[in-house]
């Protein structure tokens, strides 16, 4: 008996393998043509039942997948397995950025989400990365070693590109700008968690939470430990293989 | 359907960006309506003013014109439909629902403005609103600073006259609004040469409570538990209720209510009895806006009501009694238009105490608050209803969006999120 989870993002795919536990799991780029990626990704499996999440999970309808998830129930419900005492799970993607808190017992019991705009998502870092010419993975770390930060006022991926640019003309110093934007994401995803009022233990979860200087802000700002899974991109997934499961 | 081209370059449409729209608009139609299952027979009628909605009710109008009456276009609940129609006038609801007039809009106006607004604009600009083309003048509200900014420039296109609504329910405000109602009765004597008299008003009033009274019979059969109808098919109708010949309206939203009245005996509906019902709350949805609805009814949600300007806000208020004199008529007019909870007034507790009854009433298992995007009335009295809600522990998911698509998927993690909260 091997159940799936397949989280379908804007920017990767996650495929999690369970049967008593985690067997395997799988993590590609998403590109241009998810659906003709996910076939790939689950060639020759068989699975007694396989449940999609993220953005493209209804993609996954067409012979994929029995069944759908949200990305907010399937991120609570990885998180909780993976640490039965999570009453907040903070989600950074490519493209979104959820806060949930759940009841003592698991449930969702609020959420928050922004809206179309990228601010407080993996694609403002990312725009920040290419502007600073650096790949996204080292972004964090090159932040770490500001010493103070610049202040980016706009959270806005366009308008914030654009001041990026002004400043590095300015000669600021490009560890204290990518701090700046840290500074910038993690205050808003912890405006975003503080209207649900969050309760330990924090799991921040998706791939931003990658990030470490991401990871010590948020931190910070809400005054709480914030706890990041060995694997934090694939608790969707996760999530999902445990509601195939059921 | 009748060839209606020649009608449309006589009331100066832009007749190929028309034909997109109308086609766009067809093929919505199709795929959002007409592929529902299980669908009361009684639908047809409203189905088939929607294959018209640019033909035969326009002639209508144009055809009232002819013969020497005239028509007056609006956008708003406040506007009193009965004045107009005891002046001989036919009032008509305008285009505003339609992302398709929003760039011409945004070629004058500012672009973070609400969508309705822009929309509104939008279509007068593009002449692809037979609506407004065909009415002698539009009655404008100040029910937010978007639309009070907008009637102005709107004025350079279309004689529009604006009626002010107040911000407060104090007696003062109510004494302007009194005033204000007159000045609408005098501008529509000026303009049709028409004398409203008592009897004429009180025959027009009772057409409206008739129209109102058929829409709260509608509302009431969506109690049924599994519902009887659709909540777009619901929504609709409420818009075309703007728009349509009031008696006729009202002759065919009772026999599908009869229809409806039957499904209910019989328990038979078009979802599941244990499909997650949802009440709507917010900003208006102008037709053809229905993609809160499509997104809901697709996750597998019924909507059960909608506390809304086309919903509930649109019909729940009646005439208070009075002693039948024109003026006492009038007065009577004057109160019930401001009997309206709409986010405009400040305070508007009322209307959080309409939604907890509403959610209550129909067994709603959550709330929908709709905001459009820039619409700052509602948007900001989402606070409001948030708390309250809470206090009443009743789910409520909030969302602002405008008339894009491009927001859909977000719009769907959210919808499909709540639904799994609230569904258990």
């Amino acid at each position: 008996m091997t159940y799936a989870g397949l989280d379908i993002g804007s920017r990767t795919i996650v495929l999690v393998e369970l049967d008593g536990e985690i067997k395997d799991f799988r993590v590609i780029d998403a590109g241009p043509n998810p659906l003709q990626r996910c076939q790939a990704l689950v060639a020759g499996k068989a699975y007694t039942r396989l449940v999609a999440t993220g953005y493209g999970r209804r993609l996954a309808l067409n012979g994929l997948a029995q069944d759908t998830v949200s990305e907010i129930k399937a991120y609570a419900v990885g998180a909780r397995y993976l640490y039965p005492d999570c009453h907040t799970v903070i989600d950074v993607g490519g493209q979104d950025c959820k806060v949930t808190r759940l009841a003592d017992i698991g449930d969702v019991q609020r959420f928050e989400m922004n809206d179309r705009c990228a601010a407080g998502t993996g694609a403002f870092l990312e725009a920040m990365a290419r502007t600073l010419e650096m790949p996204i993975e080292e972004l964090g770390e090159h932040a770490l070693a500001g010493t103070g930060p610049v202040r980016i006022n706009s959270l806005c991926t366009v308008f914030a590109q654009s001041e990026v640019v002004s400043l590095i003309a300015r000669g600021a110093d490009s560890r204290d700008i990518a701090l700046g934007v840290h500074e910038a994401i993690a205050t808003r995803v912890a405006g975003m968690a503080r209207r649900l009022s969050p309760k330990e233990r924090v799991v921040f979860a998706g791939g931003g939470a990658l990030n470490r200087c991401l990871r010590q802000l948020l931190s910070q700002k809400l005054g709480l430990d914030v706890t990041v899974p060995e694997q934090p991109q694939i608790v969707g997934a996760l999530g999902a293989a445990l509601v195939a499961r059921g | 359907m009748s060839d209606y081209r020649s009608m449309w370059t006589d009331l100066g449409l832009d007749l190929e960006r028309h034909d997109t729209l109308l086609q766009a608009l067809g093929g919505m139609y199709q795929d959002i309506f007409l592929s529902q299952q299980n669908r009361p027979k009684a639908m047809d009628y409203f189905d088939f003013v929607v294959s018209e909605i640019h033909g035969l009710r326009v002639k209508e109008l144009v055809d009232h014109r002819a013969a020497g009456g005239k028509v007056v276009g609006l956008y708003c609940v406040f506007v009193p439909e009965d004045l107009i129609l005891a002046a001989g006038a036919i009032p008509v609801g305008l285009c505003a629902g339609a992302q398709f007039a929003v760039p011409d809009a945004e070629e004058v106006l500012p672009r973070n403005t609400c969508p309705l607004v822009k929309s509104s604009f939008g279509f007068k600009v593009s002449r692809t609103c037979p609506y407004i083309q065909a009415s002698d003048f539009v009655v404008g509200e100040t029910t937010c600073d978007g639309k009070k900014k907008m009637y102005e420039i709107l004025g350079e296109y279309h004689p529009t006259f604006v009626m002010e609504v107040p911000q407060k329910k104090t007696p003062l405000g109510r004494q302007l609004f009194l005033e204000e109602v007159r000045g609408l009765k005098a501008k529509l004597g000026a303009e049709t040469g028409t004398t409203i008299t008592a009897a004429g008003l009180a025959q027009a009033t009772g057409l409206i409570e008739g129209k109102r009274r058929a829409l709260q019979r509608l509302n009431n059969v969506r109690k049924a538990r599994p519902v009887p109808i659709s909540g777009l098919d619901a929504l609709l109708i409420t818009q075309i209720a703007f728009y349509d010949d009031v008696a006729r309206f009202t002759e065919k939203v009772n026999a599908l209510c009869d229809e409806l009245e039957e499904r209910v005996a019989s328990g038979e509906g078009v979802a599941p009895a244990d499909a997650p019902r949802v009440l709507i709350s917010g900003s208006p949805m102008a037709v053809p806006n229905w993609k809160l609805h499509q997104l809901l009814q697709e996750s597998g949600a019924v909507v059960v009501g909608e506390e809304s300007c086309t919903g509930t806000r649109y019909y729940n208020y009646l005439t208070p009694a009075n002693d039948g004199s024109l003026e006492g008529q009038l007065a009577a007019i004057a109160d019930r238009q401001l009997e309206t909870n709409c986010a405009c007034f400040t305070p508007n507790d009322e209307r959080l105490d309409d939604i907890v009854t509403l959610a209550g009433d129909w067994t709603a298992d959550g709330v929908v608050h709709y905001a459009l995007q820039f619409c700052h009335t509602f948007a900001n009295e989402a606070v409001k209803v948030e708390r309250r809600l809470a206090d009443e522990k009743i789910s409520l998911l909030r969302i602002e969006t405008d008339y894009s698509d491009e927001d859909t998927g977000q719009l769907r993690t959210r919808i499909d999120a709540f639904l799994e909260m609230i569904g258990k």
